[in-house]
């Protein structure tokens, strides 16, 4: 759906398109009412339609899984830990990262209101920390998929450890990563 | 941004509601005899102020560009030109002969209009912190999200100026 206020630059010219429109429905309703409502009418339509079509073709299209590797010789492991993890059996002799998603409802997400949520994953990852002697503890975005992203853009990780029992973050992460994820 | 347009089609949604029962299911004559709405000098207001949405393009297209001297005057002139409406539209108020104990006419008119004269309102704030900055030199060619988010804005309370100004003073 397009966003007619994304952008300075999309706003100015949605305001043209506004004042476009209601110079075609004063112009019509000054020569009969009727035809005023009826240029209304399919100009809102019009408006509706616009306002449903894909901005740029192809943004709707799902992203491209992300790609990671490591350098040789090394084993690196990014685990994923939902908040309230009490504990996490990760392989010996591996670099582990270890990312605590801050999940969050879809309405607290929605309006933004994720700070208890990263109070709680902020907890548990300190938590954590203390009981993985030296592994990297994080706190990651609300959405597990994006977390996993945002890690493997900073460590480049040899496979992703899921733990907990959450189908729909171990499926949105499989979707998501090109390197092999299993259950922790 | 989806939050905020929508709880602003519901806020104006409702006064268009209001005004439209009242002029359409209640049949009253808009304006209602004998006051007049002061249509020449609301023209006047529409003109400047889609000429100040023209110069905060402006202003933003400028800092794009690296252009400082020219996205200060843009925002310059936008919020002289924001104040120029709110100022005439005051001074319609009072000229305007006619207030909310005058029945439903007047209370809708003066209930969109102050609606939307409050979003200039806010809209002039935000121009003047907006140009307060760009004079300190806290804008540059990568750094200008305040005068994109601001330019939004002001954008946005043109755009619902058009629709108050087509429904209340033309149609």
């Amino acid at each position: 759906m397009r966003n007619p206020l994304r952008s300075e630059g999309e706003a100015y010219r949605f305001l043209w398109v506004v004042v476009l429109g209601a110079a075609i429905i004063i112009a019509a309703s000054f020569i009969n009412t009727w035809l005023g409502v009826a240029a209304a009418v399919i100009g809102f339509a019009w408006l509706g339609r616009w306002l449903l079509q894909e901005p740029v073709p192809g943004a709707a299209d799902p992203p491209a899984v992300v790609t990671s590797g490591t350098p040789p010789g090394t084993h690196r492991v990014l685990v994923v830990a939902p908040p309230g993890t009490q504990s996490l059996k990760v392989p010996d002799g591996a670099e582990v990262l270890v990312v605590v998603p801050a999940l969050a409802a879809a309405h607290e997400s929605l309006t933004g209101a994720v700070d208890d949520r990263r109070h709680d994953a902020e907890a548990t990852a300190d938590a954590l920390a203390e009981r993985l002697n030296g592994a990297r503890v994080e706190v990651g975005a609300d959405d597990p998929a994006l977390a996993v992203e945002d890690a493997l853009r900073v460590f480049g990780a040899d496979e992703v450890l899921v733990a907990g029992d959450a189908d729909g973050m171990f499926e949105a992460i499989r979707e998501r990563v090109a390197i092999p994820v299993s259950r922790a | 941004m989806y939050l905020f347009i929508a709880s602003e089609i519901m806020l104006f949604g409702s006064f268009f509601t209001a005004y439209f029962f009242v002029r359409i299911v209640n049949g009253v004559a808009w304006p209602t005899p004998p006051y007049h709405l002061p249509v020449f000098v609301a023209t006047i207001n529409t003109f400047i102020l889609m000429t100040s949405s023209a110069t905060m393009h402006w202003s933003t297209v400028s800092i794009k560009r690296g252009n400082v001297w020219g996205m200060r005057a843009g925002l310059l002139l936008t919020f002289l030109m924001g104040l120029a409406f709110l100022t005439s539209q005051l001074y319609e108020y009072m000229r305007a002969g006619f207030n909310t104990s005058n029945g439903a006419f007047p209370t809708i008119f003066f209930c969109l209009t102050g609606l939307h004269g409050c979003h200039v309102f806010v809209g002039l704030s935000i121009l003047a912190f907006m140009t307060i900055r760009a004079f300190r030199g806290h804008f540059s060619a990568e750094n200008h999200h305040g005068v994109e988010i601001g330019g939004i804005y002001w954008h946005f309370v043109d755009v619902m100026w058009i629709v108050v100004f087509t429904t209340v003073y033309i149609l």
